[in-house]
């Protein structure tokens, strides 16, 4: 069971945390000017590497908050934690 | 040798010396007519077809670790066909009647055990699905039928259908010709049939590249040197992400962690098999007596081929609630796989932008039951450089077109 | 009475003797025996049989190692199947069996096997029972008659388990002298430390020996040392407790036998860093026969005589490759027993030892070998030979000299399972012949004999060490001045490998030289196997199922791989270790489930009028977490006839729903709008402030989602309803969006289910109802038209009072603090009398709002529907994005050929269609006959005299009118037709009365 550190409320088991799959998936600005390819990518394809995942957690039994990590797919290590805003920005 | 009785009484005079290799090593060649890579069950399966069915002879399984080392190994070794859609069904039941000769047909037991598969239901919206799957399942020839409580009870006596429980079941569906098998002996038994066939099984042979030229495949570097072939067909699981990204294809596949675990071995107490959705976990009892128990995925992806233990007390607690009399029965062995989650459940099983470069995924949870059937389609999309009407759905254009075929969708949200 | 207790010594208290039954038999023992010291006590040697060849087979370890004395203890709902007498505690009254041996474990039918085994040679059954085809289910059941060991209890666990998480500084799994020495250095520190030990007592190799710490007995240093750690409060002493799982990130799982209210805790520990002091296993040596009773571990017949006073035997000898077994030689000596010889395979051995061995008149006999025994139930001699170091010899010329008990030591392995199961490496050590723990991945030290640190001098060393670096790795100062205790120093011979002792004849036809007692793996099979090309280790061990057993290889394990690698030409480290996973030791799965079985799997979720209902006489239905009113009986109703009655008595005058679990969210903020707007399809814009819409949100794929009800209660103020079933994920989606997709947005969501109950009120009279029990606001429809929303006073309750309707008819829901929501209830239920009110359950919602062809989320969608399909085109704004717009455009999602949402009438007017039921057009067609859809609810309408039914039928929207087939039954049909789905009041007038 993971450690998983919450920006806002510290490290936490990960049973109070919920996944959100890959981070840094962008909706598209004007979907409907995109072909169904590239409709498909941003919908389906993901890239699921054997290695770091910059990937989104919530910390759905405490402060509900989304944030980020980088983490190891075969190590399970977490190497980074961010905050949504101040990666978007 | 042919394997048989005689053969296990003459072998004993002398003290089993006289025994021949199951499967070559030998080393790769420089160029087969067509090259697998993942020596898993699927994969050894599509050489076995490609050899067998399409005459292909000059081809070989490069296997990155040992055979049978990945999910083949790492399953419940549930065997069903009793799925909702017509297009997922009519592959399971495929592979379903490929299982029931496979013994015959590759000569090694591979012990399926038709002891029947239940799928409980434990809310009245799981009863309308299984009874909206057992109809489907009956018009597709598939065999099916819904079981009442009392039923269950009667043939299950030990699992609880107390209507206190906190999920009570209230029936399942039931199809008879569903069962078990024994996993390692698939591989084992598919590698010897196609090794019998003249196919070089490679152990400890890892693909780092695929070589394209002109939009077409023409051979893989591994850790045993560059391989030409002019066909490709890639079927790795949980990997299948880490070969498509060698050629720039992209997936619609997750890799998460499954866990499963058996108890130390009991005396007979359950003759067939039982799965809840609802009530997450699933169960059989094998030959030698250990119970099976299959855990729901993790959340997160991985390939440690490991997962977060409160995925098992989860269903530990799922397991004593079905079965109030395994609280003192011990677990014994806990193991993870890597599983290929795609969008809609289901696998593909296709061609790729690229000629002559085949994909074989998105199994997810499901795939060792799929494994004759599997290796029989792919074989045929391989050899023939299209699909099998079996296989047509399941290709990679659906994610473009919409055309998903939502296993999981039958089990939505409750009102 | 108990042939083999010493008069003195051990740790077994002889005040309180305890008796206890051994397969019928009765027998005495003392407290702080295991069964398995109290079965040797009484000198009972056969005590199993092996799972494949059913061979006789004796206690041969003293704990986690033993793969032989597998035991049923107990009866009915207290039974344990399969534990190890070794680990089992005796109890008075205990009552313990063997588990395999039929008729008898002394005279067993299957001794056939055994006869016949070279045709039950590894993977026999893979090669045959393959004709004729269908007779394989033959063949299993008879298979299976033989499979398992012990009985899964017959009742329900009368016991109960618990979970309890810690967090310390520094875990200690294993209270041997390193742990302890580990502990102790660690908590002067002031670090918070957990100690966990298997054992009753903590010790470990010093209460099993007649070693000497600081010129005393073992014992007495450990004594003190558990004294001065109990003492401190930064200490968690945990006895009788596995550390059976290393998880990933330093989270660790420790099964403890409970003395207290449960049978077993599970502790869940995070702990910073982890000392690993597990000891080591010792190795059986591996000859002819080695498996029959009365040839034990060297290690366990010096456990048996130190810590529980029992000499196993009359008439020993020592076989060995290594100094430890001399130590054994010499507590036999001591303990009475005869020592007839020790075999040491190496040309010199012994260390400090041998001199000691030599004074005692043993004899010692260096370069000989153990080659075989004469015995079957229990050995009557060893056969013993010269030897000159050659594997590949025959060996000849053996002399026999009689023994009771051949005490073996084939050298030691560490514990390395839990530093592996942590993700570490192993290496192999030539020197000590062991793997040891080489590169960590986690947050862990090795310590003793864990460690590959044999020497007691050593062990409490790097017990020491290990404790400073944790704590120091905490960024904590342990006191470093901690005396270390002095201990003799002795010298010792190198182990010599001997990983099978050449045969008599060649291997594959000598008698079995057993590896894996439990499952019957032999020298012989690993060859076979290899043989047959099954060469990587993971291969030979599943096909001949070395390492398979419950002891999951500890015993056996290396000496297979070190055949392995001799059979196959290469060095044992490159043949590899297998991975270890958890458990270290099988584990109940009470103590894994904890407490969250029966009534508490699930904690069930009810309603603020929930009492009421209950004492209405509703029956309830699981719908998510909660227990929702399905229908409302009167005393001998059946279901039917409820539901007809409580849908007529809403249409006709009022009826009452308890609709509090909804998914309820509170939305405000200034860009509220923005933000649902990208959410829902409709034009929330649009919507002025005290007005309500029916909205459906779309998952990214197009798919209908979830919906409900929403209302603008201010400019920047919403309020949304859910599916009960959805409503955890929708917010979870919704903030998944605002936080991650629209930060700038500034909106706040909250849930509001728990806060505010929901009473619904349907029927012509509805209105009355709520005017009788005093509403502060005028009803009627010009100031309080359908589908909008006001803030009232009820009976001078504050509620949000809404004029919507799931059932078509004139209606009210009124959204209550729940605090006030069972006394609104009543209010309405007493006042309602005058109508006849009748509450009703979800089962008359369901057909109230079918008739109205309403959908169901879930029910007559299944994340395959699009809300074109529903027909709800008109709820899907042109002038905007929202999510999954752009998958309405998909080729797929144009097909006109689509599953469409209809209405079915059967053209019997009678036969309710079964609930999901496919549609066909031609039932004679042949197998697999092509579907077109299913019906996804069906219902006989009471208020309209005949069944109707919602379908989801291909392109149904243009078959208006046409026929098709539903299935009913194995080969039946029923004919059926297709129509509108709204079945009653076509024009929706009565809403909007």
């Amino acid at each position: 069971m993971l450690l998983i550190k919450c920006p806002w409320c510290g490290a936490r088991a990960e049973t109070e945390f919920s996944y959100g799959g890959e981070a840094d998936i962008k909706r598209p600005e004007a979907p409907d000017k995109l072909s169904d390819k590239e409709w498909a990518d941003y919908l389906f394809m993901r890239k699921n590497p054997r290695g770091t995942h910059r990937e989104l957690w919530n910390h759905s039994q405490g402060c509900r908050r989304w944030f980020g990590a980088e983490r190891n797919t075969v190590t399970y290590q977490i190497a980074d934690i961010f905050t949504l805003s101040e990666d978007s920005g | 040798m042919r394997y048989s009785a005689l053969s296990l009484v003459k072998n004993a005079f002398t003290h089993n010396r006289n025994w021949g290799e199951a499967w070559r090593t030998p080393d790769p060649k420089k160029h087969y007519d067509a090259l697998i890579v993942g020596g898993g069950g699927h994969g050894l399966a599509t050489a076995y077809y490609l050899a067998k069915e399409h005459g292909m002879r000059n081809i070989a399984v490069l296997e990155k670790n040992w055979i049978g080392g990945g999910n083949t190994g790492r399953n419940t070794t549930i065997v069903r066909s009793n799925y909702l859609w017509t297009e997922a069904s009519l592959l399971y039941e495929k592979s379903m009647q490929l299982w029931e000769r496979l013994s015959q047909e590759l000569n090694y037991n591979v012990m399926f055990s038709q002891r029947g598969v239940y799928n409980l239901g434990h809310t009245l919206q799981d009863m309308r699905d299984i009874e909206r799957r057992v109809h489907a399942n009956r018009l597709n020839g598939i065999d099916a039928k819904v079981v009442t409580a009392e039923e269950i009870k009667e043939s299950i006596p030990h699992i609880n259908t107390s209507p206190d429980a906190r999920y009570p079941i209230l029936g399942a569906s039931l199809q008879p010709r569903a069962g078990v098998a024994r996993h390692d002996a698939v591989a084992w038994g598919f590698a010897r049939a196609a090794d019998n066939l003249g196919v070089d099984i490679i152990e400890q042979c890892e693909v780092t590249a695929i070589n394209c030229e002109g939009g077409h495949v023409t051979a893989v570097e591994t850790s045993r040197g560059t391989i030409h072939a002019e066909k490709i067909g890639v079927v790795v699981a949980g990997n299948a992400s880490v070969l498509s990204s060698m050629v720039d294809l992209r997936l619609p596949i997750e890799s998460h962690p499954l866990q499963a675990y058996v108890s130390e071995p009991l005396r007979p107490i359950i003759d067939t098999v039982i799965m809840s959705n609802a009530v997450h976990g699933y169960i059989s009892q094998s030959d030698k007596g250990e119970l099976v128990i299959g855990a729901g995925i993790d959340a997160y992806t991985g390939y440690g081929q490991r997962g977060s233990f409160s995925i098992i007390e989860h269903t530990m607690q799922a397991i004593i609630e079905l079965f109030p009399i395994f609280s003192r029965v011990r677990m014994l062995r806990l193991w993870g796989g890597i599983v290929d989650v795609s969008p809609d459940a289901c696998p593909i099983i296709s061609k790729t932008p690229i000629d002559g470069l085949y994909f074989n995924c998105g199994w997810g949870t499901g795939g060792f039951k799929a494994t004759p059937g599997s290796g029989w389609v792919f074989a045929h999309t391989i050899a023939k450089d299209q699909p099998h009407s079996l296989n047509k759905p399941f290709n990679l254009q659906r994610f473009e077109t919409g055309a998903l075929i939502d296993e999981h969708g039958a089990a939505a949200v409750a009102h | 009475m108990q042939p083999n207790r010493l008069k003195t010594g051990g740790r077994i208290n002889r005040s309180k003797p305890l008796n206890f039954f051994f397969n019928g038999k009765a027998f005495k023992g003392y407290e702080g025996d295991t069964l398995a010291s109290a079965l040797l006590a009484n000198d009972v040697k056969l005590v199993g049989r092996s799972f494949k060849l059913r061979r006789p087979r004796g206690i041969v370890g003293s704990g986690a190692e033993e793969p032989n004395s597998i035991m049923q203890v107990d009866k009915g709902a207290m039974a344990q199947p399969n534990v190890r007498a070794t680990q089992v505690l005796l109890h008075d009254g205990l009552i313990a069996k063997s588990t395999r041996g039929w008729p008898s474990l002394r005279f067993d039918i299957g001794f056939m096997l055994d006869v016949f085994s070279s045709i039950f040679s590894a993977g026999f059954y893979y090669k045959t029972f393959m004709h004729p085809r269908p007779f394989w289910k033959y063949y299993e059941r008879f298979i299976r008659k033989s499979a398992g060991f012990g009985k899964a209890p017959e009742h329900s666990d009368p016991e109960t388990y618990e979970h309890r998480n810690a967090h310390c500084d520094v875990l200690v799994a294993g209270g041997g002298p390193a742990g302890l020495m580990a502990a102790l250095t660690a908590a002067s520190s002031g670090a918070r430390v957990l100690l966990a030990d298997d054992q009753t007592e903590f010790g470990g190799s010093l209460l099993n020996t007649a070693t000497h710490v600081n010129s005393k007995p073992g014992s007495e240093w450990v004594r003190q040392t558990v004294s001065a750690l109990s003492k401190l409060d930064n200490v968690t002493l945990l006895n009788r407790s596995t550390v059976f799982g290393y998880h990933d990130h330093n989270f660790l799982t420790i099964v403890q036998e409970s003395d207290d209210h449960v049978r077993q805790r599970e502790w869940r520990v995070r702990a910073k860093q982890v000392i690993l002091s597990q000891g080591a296993f010792e190795r059986p040596l591996v000859f002819c026969n080695n498996d029959r009773p009365g040839i034990m571990q060297a290690s366990a017949v010096s456990t048996y005589i130190n810590r529980y006073a029992v000499c196993p035997g009359e008439r020993a000898i020592i076989f060995t490759n290594n100094d430890s077994a001399y130590q054994t030689a010499l507590d036999l000596k001591r303990a009475g027993a005869t020592v007839a010889a020790v075999v040491d395979s190496r040309k010199k051995g012994g260390g400090s030892y041998a001199a000691a061995v030599e004074q005692a008149g043993i004899p010692l006999l260096y370069g000989h070998l153990i080659t075989n025994v004469s015995g079957q139930n229990h050995i009557t001699k060893a056969h013993i030979a010269k030897w000159d170091g050659d594997n590949d010899a025959i060996i000849e010329n053996s002399i026999k000299i009689p023994c009771d008990l051949i005490a073996m030591s084939g050298g030691w392995s560490a514990a390395v399972h839990l530093h592996s199961q942590a993700g570490g490496q192993n290496q192999w050590d030539h020197n000590l012949c062991s793997f040891v723990p080489g590169a960590i991945s986690q947050q862990t030290i090795s310590a003793g004999a864990g460690n590959g640190k044999w020497a007691l001098e050593d062990c409490l060393q790097d017990g020491h060490d290990a404790g400073m670096s944790a704590a120091k790795r905490c960024g904590l100062q342990p006191i470093a001045s901690e005396q270390l205790p002095a201990v003799s120093e002795i010298h010792t011979t190198p182990i010599e490998p001997l990983w099978r002792v050449p045969a008599t004849v060649d291997p594959d036809r000598c008698p079995k030289q057993f590896l894996d007692f439990q499952n019957d793996t032999c020298v012989s099979d690993i060859r076979l196997a290899v043989r047959e090309g099954y060469r990587n280790v993971e291969h030979v061990k599943r096909y001949t199922a070395l390492g398979f057993g419950t002891d999951q290889g500890k015993l056996g394990n290396i000496n297979g791989m070190a055949v392995l690698a001799e059979t196959l030409g290469k060095p044992l480290e490159d043949v590899g270790t297998t991975t270890f996973r958890p458990p270290y030791t099988p584990v109940s799965f009470g103590a894994c489930a904890g407490e969250s079985v029966g009534s508490l799997y699930d904690p069930v979720r009810k309603t603020a009028m929930h009492d009421l209902h209950r004492s209405a006489g509703a029956k309830f239905e699981n719908v998510g977490q909660w227990h929702r009113p399905w229908y409302f009986p009167k005393r001998g109703e059946s279901l039917d006839a409820a539901v007809a009655r409580e849908c007529l008595k809403t249409r006709q005058s009022v009826g009452i729903l308890d609709a509090s679990t909804l998914g309820k969210i509170d939305v405000q903020g200034p860009d509220a709008v923005k933000f649902l707007e990208r959410i829902y399809t409709h034009n929330v814009g649009n919507m002025s402030v005290g007005r309500c819409a029916y909205g459906i949100m779309l998952g990214e794929d197009g798919m209908v989602m979830d919906d409900g009800v929403m209302a603008r209660i201010d400019d920047q103020h919403f309020y949304l309803t859910t599916t009960t079933g959805g409503a955890a994920a929708v917010l979870s989606w919704l903030e998944l969006w605002l936080q991650t997709e629209w930060p700038e947005l500034d909106v706040f969501l909250t849930s509001v289910t728990d806060h505010y109950s929901t009473i619904a009120v349907s029927g012509p009279n509805s209105m009355k109802l709520i005017e009788k029990i005093g509403c502060d606001i005028p009803l009627t429809s010009d100031q309080f038209p359908f589908m909008s929303i006001r803030n009232a006073h009820l009976n001078r309750i504050p509620v949000q009072l809404f004029r919507v309707s799931f059932s078509g008819e004139l209606a009210f829901e009124i959204n209550i603090d729940s605090n006030y929501a069972a006394g609104m209830w009543e209010v309405l239920i007493d006042a309602g009398q005058e109508f006849d009110i009748t509450p009703y359950g979800t089962e008359a919602m369901h057909v109230l709002r079918a008739e109205k062809g309403f959908i169901i989320v879930g029910q007559d969608t299944d994340g395959s529907v699009t809300p074109v399909d529903l027909r709800m085109n008109w709820m899907l704004s042109k002038d905007k994005d929202f999510i999954g717009k752009r998958s309405l455009s998909r080729p797929d999602s144009l097909r006109d050929d689509r599953k469409q949402l209809v209405g079915l009438l059967s053209n019997d007017g009678k036969t309710v269609l079964l609930e999901g039921a496919q549609l066909v057009e031609d039932p004679a067609a042949s197998i697999p006959i092509p579907m077109c859809g299913h019906v996804s609810s069906s219902y006989m309408s009471s208020c309209l005299g005949h069944p109707i039914a919602l379908a989801l039928v291909a392109g149904g929207h243009s078959r208006i009118g046409q026929s098709l087939y539903a299935s009913s039954g194995e080969k039946s049909f029923v004919p059926v037709t297709i129509t509108n789905p709204i079945f009653y009041d076509k024009k929706n007038e009565l809403q909007n009365v």
